[in-house]
């Protein structure tokens, strides 16, 4: 595929962020560019749990409203299945799984306590003796390899270009505004950038003379082989998030992360891999003879608060800057809307996004990573 | 300060440590132990075999096709048998080697670019009973060869083997339930095993290459019926292969049946990979070592300093192929190394030392290429190059897979075809019908690179099964080769990861540290992530953020 030369839109980042940004700007006709250094969705965003859940963000109604339309919206599967199941061992995570309660009910969405019996069941796989759990009339979990690739095919049918293996080299500026975004294949003149390239967005943003703080990390999964679906797929718990996939497998993560200096290249996934079965077990020990087929890595980066970066920056004025420190897959189809507002309007016109602002990091100390230990080992 | 919930200073459990690690038994694992020993190192070899009856029957982890006598069922026959098999063997326990049969490796792992927190090179082993970690210091991996999976209608019925299992069962274990054979290829080392098979008392009925003419020229004097040019359009049978129906290329219509109960698919053998693969070591399609293969030096290291490979899966070739001295050669030179200074840290494992040393040592590998004669690949003719595994695959492909009747399944434990594969469909499980405007193809996929086969197994699921792709791997590349127009080598080598044989989740199950239990958290365990928006403070300064542990994300 050949280069434009110019389009209204440059979005850095084929990750579910700036796929769906691409997407809810292409189907409103505007001329938009997502550029990827590889594959789209190669990165965290192909390497999730696949949860759509997140109460506490601001964007969690937009979340639950589109989720459910997301299949006949884009015009291909995403394997988005409805609600949630946690269930806990002890009463430290029971009243840890409750806190969603809480944040749910006040934006008008209902859960329900569930005791061991009930966990029972409702989760065919689950271990006699819990101390029980929640099931969550709301979030639910979809497959985030087909949904990506979707985001982008949905952009693709409206208009939209993805650039693969493609790489920012810098940026033209005139005065306030980005006037080009130079790459590996060419220099697109745009309009308006978004930056959406997970852990590369802090490096992508400092060529434009702005401080993201961020630090990435490696994080892991494994998965099964199939066993027979339970009524509910989304199913989690003992310290792992994860879910039982429509072809059966159960795909599970959790645990330690480590610390990087910098994005790595290489995601390898290390022994953990024999903990995170082991907890896995626990939770379903009626699927303790279920066989680890494979096991992944992650790089993952993280803002100081863990709170997601969706913000306009006031220099240069055309940019938008999205991170969404790690918890992204989720959030996309709302994020993408978010991004879309942002970029066409300004401002968000359905969440208040001022916890994303990015200026919330004015008195951050310089040294805040120690402060925080988010250190290599 | 650190992070709690971070892998610092969390421990791994290792139950054991040894000073060399040989993983396979073949010719090279052998000889690289027992000169490991003789030189006074502390040595552990560990094979697979004997391998479960019930992962056999599952092919894993060869192409066993159900043709395992039922003497597999008696384990300890079984290991007497693999014992008899090979003096090395016997050889091995004399030199004082830690031999270890029936038990597999899993994975192997050291501290590198994106990990810091092991505390050396350390292996993940499993037999029937339990898995644990070993530490060592150094590894051989000598994993062997495989055989590359053909897609045809009725190719999943018992009797559908590989050569390699095929001569796996006959010469190790004693255990191979077949008496009339058609062996698919007509390569040097498919022409060798059908050989070794009738010597076994295997009649073999046919031999069937597509190519116009044998790929070894010497196969018209082996007394073997060879039909060139010619495709497999079938099997046929019940419970097992009764027939196999093939036809000229040419010529669909002109079919004929040969009566047989096995099958043997000696297209290609695959040099096995994947530990290495996972492991992180550089790798370099080499069609002249049977392609895939890590990148090594003349001392036979991987570009990772713990890790060496040698026997086949460092890479096969016909004369490799018949003088097992070549891997032997190969697994002594291994065992030879130094051992590396002990590297915790991630720099040192980064492996600046052995980068350097790479490029020093392809001249080296130059050098002796011309006085060892067959102990490498370059004494191969130019015909012998053009026909290497990249072209031989390809034409077995286009013949056989791609022109199936069927739409037999491609990848057989997630039910894939050649063509879901090539318009990149969604899985059938998902029943998605969809009218969509843009109908979606591989060409929408590739973009200006050429077909990622991880991207397209994560889209239509071939590959991701329960045999980790060992049937169709080969297969798959080849498709999206045929698919793009380009050479088999252009298409990336999808991924291996760990564990590389399936481990069931109570077997895999690791003891989980105090330290790692008082801080597994779900996520980040970051406190500040899940304020909800409307608590969420205007200004995040590190000094003043929320602590606790055990948060959670949804």
């Amino acid at each position: 595929m050949s280069v434009p030369t110019s389009a209204s839109v440059v979005i850095v980042g084929g990750g579910a962020t700036g796929l769906s940004a691409g997407w809810w700007l292409a189907r409103e006709g505007i001329d938009v560019v997502v550029l990827d250094k590889g594959i789209v969705g190669w990165e965290a965003s192909g390497r999730n749990g696949g949860g759509c859940s997140h109460h506490f963000s601001p964007l969690f109604r937009e979340e639950q409203r589109l989720w459910p339309l997301m299949d006949e919206l884009l015009g291909y599967p995403t394997e988005f299945q409805p609600n949630r199941i946690r269930v806990a061992f002890d009463p430290a995570q029971l009243a840890l799984y409750g806190e969603a309660k809480r944040n749910a009910e006040r934006q008008g969405f209902a859960t329900d306590l569930l005791d061991p019996r009930q966990v029972r069941e409702l989760v065919p796989l689950a271990a006699e003796a819990t101390a029980g759990g929640y099931f969550y009339r709301f979030g639910g979990h979809a497959n985030p390899h087909r949904t990506v690739q979707a985001y982008a095919w949905a952009m693709q049918d409206s208009g939209g270009q993805v650039l693969q293996h493609t790489e920012v080299a810098g940026f033209e500026r005139s005065g306030n505004r980005v006037t080009a975004v130079r790459t590996s294949r060419g220099t697109i003149g745009c309009e308006h950038v978004v930056l959406a390239a997970g852990p590369q967005t802090s490096r992508l943003a400092g060529m434009l003379g702005v401080d993201v703080p961020m630090v990435a990390a490696r994080a892991e999964m494994i998965v099964t082989e199939p066993l027979p679906l339970m009524p509910i797929g989304g199913v989690d718990g003992n310290g792992l998030y994860g879910r039982q996939t429509l072809r059966g497998s159960l795909a599970y993560g959790g645990g330690p992360h480590e610390w990087l200096d910098e994005p790595a290249t290489q995601r390898p996934s290390t022994p953990l891999m024999g903990n995170i079965a082991g907890r896995l077990a626990r939770l379903f020990p009626k699927a303790a003879h279920a066989r680890v087929i494979r096991s992944w890595a992650g790089i993952i980066e993280n803002t100081p608060d863990g709170r997601p970066v969706i913000d306009r920056l006031a220099s240069p004025e055309n940019v938008v800057v999205a991170t969404l420190s790690s918890i992204g897959f989720g959030l996309s189809p709302a994020t993408g809307h978010a991004i879309r507002d942002l970029v066409v309007d300004g401002v968000c016109g359905f969440a208040d996004l001022s916890s994303f602002r990015l200026d919330r990091f004015a008195r951050l100390e310089k040294d805040w990573i120690d402060i925080q230990g988010w250190k290599p080992c | 300060m650190r992070d709690p919930a971070s892998i610092t200073g969390k421990t791994l459990t290792v139950a054991e440590h040894t000073e060399l690690l040989v993983i396979g038994a073949g010719p090279a694992g052998l000889a690289a132990a027992i000169e490991a020993a003789r030189l006074g190192l502390k040595v552990v070899l560990v094979d697979e075999h004997p391998v479960p009856f019930d992962a056999m029957a599952e092919d894993i982890p060869l192409l066993f096709g159900g043709r395992m006598s039922g003497a597999v069922r008696n384990r300890s026959a079984m290991t007497d048998a693999c014992i008899a098999s090979d003096s090395m063997i016997e050889a091995a326990f004399d030199a004082g080697v830690d031999l270890r049969l029936g038990t597999l490796c899993w994975g192997v792992f050291a501290n590198g670019p994106a990990v810091g927190w092991l505390p050396g090179p350390v292996a993940g082993l499993a037999d029937p009973d339990r898995s644990w970690m070993i530490g060592a210091a150094r590894m051989i991996v000598c994993a062997g060869r495989r055989d590359m999976g053909l897609a045809f209608p009725g190719w999943e019925l018992p009797g559908v083997m590989g050569m390699v299992a095929a001569e796996r069962l006959a010469a190790r274990y004693g255990a191979l339930d077949a008496r009339c054979a058609v062996v698919l290829g007509s390569t040097t080392d498919a022409l060798d095993g059908a050989l070794r098979l009738r010597d076994a008392g295997v009649r073999i009925a046919a031999i069937i290459e597509v190519a116009p003419a044998p790929l070894d020229p010497a196969a018209a004097n082996r007394g073997f019926e060879l039909l060139c040019g010619h495709v497999v359009r079938r099997a046929e049978g019940t419970d097992g292969v009764r027939q196999l129906v093939v036809s000229p290329r040419d010529a669909p219509d002109r079919e004929r049946e040969i009566a047989c109960d096995t099958v043997i698919v000696g297209v290609a053998a695959v040099p096995v990979v994947e530990l290495l693969d996972a492991a992180g070591c550089q790798m370099a399609f080499s069609p002249e070592r049977g392609g895939h293969v890590p990148v090594l030096d003349a001392d036979q290291r991987t570009t990772l300093p713990h890790l060496l490979a040698a026997g086949d899966c460092a890479g096969i070739w016909p004369a490799k192929s018949r003088d097992p001295n070549i891997a032997r050669e190969e697994g002594r030179r291994a065992a030879r190394q130094p051992l590396p200074q002990s590297g915790r840290g991630r720099r040192e494992a980064a492996g600046e030392g052995a980068a350097a040393a790479h490029s020093e040592s392809s001249t080296q590998q130059e050098q002796e290429q011309g006085s060892v004669g067959t102990a490498s690949p370059s004494t191969l003719s130019r015909l012998d190059l053009s026909r290497a595994a990249g072209e031989v695959i390809l034409d077995w492909v286009r013949a056989t897979v791609i022109d199936a009747a069927g739409e037999p399944y491609v990848c057989r434990c997630e039910e894939v075809t050649a063509r879901d594969i090539l318009e990149v469909r969604p899985p059938r499980y998902l029943g998605w019908t969809s009218d969509h405007r843009n109908r979606r193809d591989l060409a929408s996929l590739l973009g200006a690179g050429a077909p990622n086969p991880d991207q397209v197994k994560r889209l239509t699921r071939a590959g991701m099964g329960v045999c980790q792709g060992r049937r169709c791997r080969e297969q798959v590349a080849a498709l999206l080769a045929l698919g793009a127009g380009v050479g088999l080598g252009e298409v990336p080598l999808a991924t291996h990861r760990a564990p590389v044989r399936p481990l069931p989740l109570r077997l895999a199950a690791q003891p989980e540290s105090p330290e790692m239990a008082a801080h597994w958290d779900t996520w980040f365990g970051m406190a500040s992530q899940y304020v909800p928006f409307w608590d969420a403070p205007r200004h995040h300064v590190a000094a003043d953020r929320p602590v606790r542990s055990n948060t959670d994300p949804e």
